[in-house]
C-alpha cells in the first residue's frame, strides 16, 4: 500500500505538472523570422495563443532570476526569492498586526452579544471592500509619516484586509464552546482571567488557527496589489515593472513564484493547524 | 440537623415545567441517591445543588448558608465527564487542584495529583488525553479530579450510565469503595435501582416529568460491605427493589401523558364569488377566517 500512497501523492500530481506544461507548450506562441525573397527578414507571430510565451522561452528568457535567486544586480534586477523575500516580509509585519488585532475582537464578538450587535453590521460591510479601495486611504492616512507613508499604508491595507477570516472564524470558536467546558470553569471557580487563559483560549485553538490560515492566504493576495500601487519593491512590483517593459516571461515567472510561496504557506499553516486539533 | 436542604425548590425553563415542590434533606456523611426516568429533571436537580443554576422559587442550602454560585465545596462529577480535551488525564487532575490549592507547593500539588490518579487506577494512562481514554477510563479521571479538590459533598451525575454492564460492576464497586471510605456525604443520580441499592444508605425516586418531584425516602438497611451477589439473592433487597420499581411505575412516578392535538373549527360562510378573480388569487379570502383551537387530553 506504500507504492499507492507514493503514486497517489507524488507521480500523478507531477504527472498533472507535466500535461500541464505540455499544453501549455502547445497553445503557446512563438515569434520566427523568415528571409523574404527581397533579402529583408520577417518576424511572424506563429501558435493558437500568439502572445503567450511557451515553457521553454520563459526559462530561457527568466534563468537568470532563476538561477541566482539571491542575486542584486539593480535595484528593479534582483534574484527572484530576493523579491519573493522582501514582500514575505511586509506580509509577516502585516499578517502580525492582523492576527494582534483580529484575535481579540474575534473574542470580544464571541463573548459579547452586545459588542456583536454594535459590531457586527460594521464587520460585515467592511469585510468585502477589497485591497485596492483600502490601499489609497492607507497611503492617505499616513501621509503625514512622509517617506514611511507607502510602507505603513502597504502594512494597514494587509492587516485590515486578512484580519477578518480570523475576527469570524475566532468569534464562531468562541460561540462554539461547549458549556460544559464553562460549567467546569465555575465549579472550580476559575478568574476571569484563569477561564480565559485555561478555558477558553485553549477550546478556541483550532477555530482560531483555520482563522489565521485563512489570513495569511489574504495577506499574501493582498500583497501583490498593494506592491504595484505603492511601487515599493518586491514581487508584486517586479511583475508590474516587467509588464510595463513588456516582458512576459517575468510575468509568467512572478505569477508562478507567487503561486508556489502562497501554496508552502498554507501548508504550512495547516501542518501547525493540525497539530492544534483537539477533541 | 440536615447538611444539605432543598427546601419548596420548583424549577421551570420557559414554560417547561421541570422540577416542581422539591424538597429533600441529606444529613452528613449519608449516601442519598436519587432514581428517576430518563428526562426528569435530574441533571436540573443535581445543577441546582451544585449552583450552576438558580430556583425559581424555593431554597438550595448547605451548611444552613444558602448556595447562591457554583463552588468547589461541592464536588461535581458531570453526566458527560466534562474533561478538557486539550489537557492530558494529569493536566485535567492538575488544573482542579492548581484552582482550588492555590496555596500548596509544586510538590504538594504533584504528590496529590499521583495520588488520585493511582486511586482511580490510572497510573498507565496518566499522560493520555481524553480521546484516547475509554468511557470508563474518562469516568475515572473525572471522578478523580473531583476527588482531587476536596470537596465536602460528592454530586454524582449518572457516573455510569454511558458505560457497559461489566464495567459499570467493576466502577460501582471503585465508587463504593472510595464513598466509604472518605466517609463524604454523596449525593448519586442514577436511572438504575440496582446501582442505587447496592451503594446507597437512602434511596429517593424521582417522578417522571414535566413537573417531576421526589417520592417518598427508601431507606436501605443492607449491612455494608455489600456484596452483589449474595444481594441478589436477599429477600430484603428484592423488596425493596420492588417498591421502588413499583412506585416509578405506579401513579405516583409514572409519565403523565399528554396528547396536544390542533383543532380547525372548518368555515361556515362560502366564499364570495362576485369578487373578481384577480391573477395571485390574494382577492378571494373566506369571509370569515377559519378558528383554530387546541385540544389537550392526559392519559394516565
Ligand atoms: N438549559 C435548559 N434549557 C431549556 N430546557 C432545559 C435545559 N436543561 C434541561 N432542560 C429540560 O429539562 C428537562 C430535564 O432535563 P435534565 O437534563 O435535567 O434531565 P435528566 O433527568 O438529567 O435526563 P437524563 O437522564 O437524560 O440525563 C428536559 O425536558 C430538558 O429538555
Ligand atoms: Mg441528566
Amino acid at each position: 500500500m506504500r507504492s499507492k500512497k507514493l503514486i497517489d501523492l507524488l507521480v500523478l500530481p507531477l504527472f498533472g505538472i507535466g500535461l500541464s506544461l505540455l499544453i501549455w507548450h502547445l497553445i503557446s506562441g512563438a515569434t520566427v523570422s523568415r528571409v523574404l525573397p527581397d533579402g529583408t527578414t520577417e518576424e511572424i507571430k506563429t501558435g493558437l495563443v500568439k502572445d503567450l510565451p511557451g515553457p521553454l522561452m520563459t526559462w530561457e528568457k527568466t534563468r537568470k532570476y532563476v538561477v541566482e535567486p539571491f542575486a542584486k544586480r539593480e535595484d528593479l534586477d534582483q534574484g527572484i526569492l530576493r523579491f519573493t523575500w522582501y514582500s514575505l516580509v511586509i506580509v509577516a509585519k502585516g499578517y502580525l498586526i492582523a492576527l494582534l488585532l483580529g484575535t481579540p475582537i474575534g473574542f470580544l464578538l464571541g463573548l459579547s452579544p452586545l459588542f456583536t450587535k454594535l459590531f457586527d453590521p460594521i464587520i460585515q460591510i467592511l469585510r468585502p471592500v477589497s485591497p485596492l479601495a483600502w490601499m489609497p486611504l492607507g497611503v492617505v492616512l499616513f501621509a503625514g509619516t512622509g517617506k514611511a507613508a507607502n510602507e505603513l499604508g502597504a502594512l494597514f491595507t494587509i492587516a485590515i484586509c486578512a484580519m477578518w477570516p480570523t475576527v469570524l472564524n475566532t468569534a464562531v470558536g468562541v460561540r462554539a464552546i461547549p458549556q460544559d467546558y464553562l460549567n467546569v470553569a465555575r465549579v472550580l471557580k476559575l478568574s476571569r482571567t484563569q477561564t480565559l487563559f485555561k478555558i477558553l483560549v485553549p477550546a478556541t485553538l483550532p477555530y482560531m488557527f483555520t482563522g489565521y490560515r485563512l489570513s495569511l492566504g489574504i495577506a499574501w493576495l493582498v500583497i501583490v496589489a498593494v506592491e504595484m500601487l505603492t511601487g515599493r519593491i518586491g514581487i508584486g512590483n517586479f511583475l508590474w515593472n516587467e509588464y510595463n517593459n513588456g516582458l512576459y516571461t517575468s510575468i509568467i515567472l512572478s505569477i508562478l513564484t507567487i503561486g508556489v510561496v502562497g501554496f508552502l504557506l498554507d501548508r504550512a499553516m495547516s501542518l501547525l493547524e493540525r497539530r492544534f486539533k483537539t477533541a | 440537623m440536615s447538611f444539605l436542604e432543598l427546601k419548596g425548590v420548583t424549577k421551570s425553563f420557559g414554560s417547561n415545567v421541570v422540577l416542581r415542590d422539591i424538597n429533600l434533606s441529606i444529613a452528613r456523611g449519608e449516601v442519598a441517591a436519587i432514581v428517576g426516568y430518563s428526562g426528569a429533571g435530574k441533571t436540573t436537580l443535581i445543577n441546582l445543588i451544585a449552583g450552576l443554576t438558580r430556583p425559581d422559587t424555593g431554597t438550595v442550602s448547605m451548611n444552613g448558608k444558602i448556595i447562591t454560585e457554583p463552588g468547589p465545596d461541592r464536588g461535581l462529577v458531570f453526566q458527560n465527564y466534562s474533561l478538557l480535551p486539550w489537557l492530558t488525564v494529569r493536566e485535567n487532575i492538575e488544573l482542579a487542584i492548581q484552582a482550588v490549592f492555590p496555596a500548596w507547593t509544586a510538590d504538594q500539588r504533584a504528590a496529590s495529583v499521583e495520588k488520585h490518579i493511582r486511586m482511580v487506577g490510572l497510573g498507565h494512562a496518566a499522560h493520555r488525553r481524553p480521546v484516547e481514554l475509554s468511557g470508563g477510563m474518562r469516568q475515572r479521571v473525572s471522578l478523580a479530579r473531583t476527588l482531587a479538590i476536596d470537596p465536602e459533598v460528592l454530586l454524582l451525575d449518572e457516573p455510569l450510565g454511558a458505560l457497559d454492564a461489566l464495567t459499570r460492576a467493576t466502577l460501582q464497586d471503585e465508587i463504593s469503595r472510595i464513598t466509604q471510605e472518605s466517609g463524604k456525604t454523596v449525593l448519586l443520580i442514577t436511572n438504575d435501582p440496582d446501582e442505587a441499592i447496592y451503594l446507597a444508605d437512602r434511596i429517593i425516586p424521582l417522578s417522571a416529568g414535566p413537573g417531576a418531584t421526589l417520592g417518598p425516602d427508601f431507606p436501605v438497611t443492607l449491612a455494608r460491605p455489600r456484596d452483589r451477589r449474595a444481594m441478589n439473592h436477599d429477600p430484603d433487597f428484592k423488596r425493596l427493589r420492588n417498591q421502588i420499581v413499583n412506585w416509578l411505575l405506579g401513579p405516583g412516578g409514572r409519565v403523565v401523558q399528554s396528547v396536544s392535538k390542533r383543532l380547525i373549527l372548518p368555515d361556515l360562510l362560502p366564499e364570495d364569488l362576485d369578487e373578481p378573480r384577480t391573477l395571485f388569487g390574494t382577492s378571494r379570502q373566506p369571509r370569515r377566517r377559519s378558528e383554530q383551537k387546541r385540544e389537550v387530553v392526559e392519559i394516565r
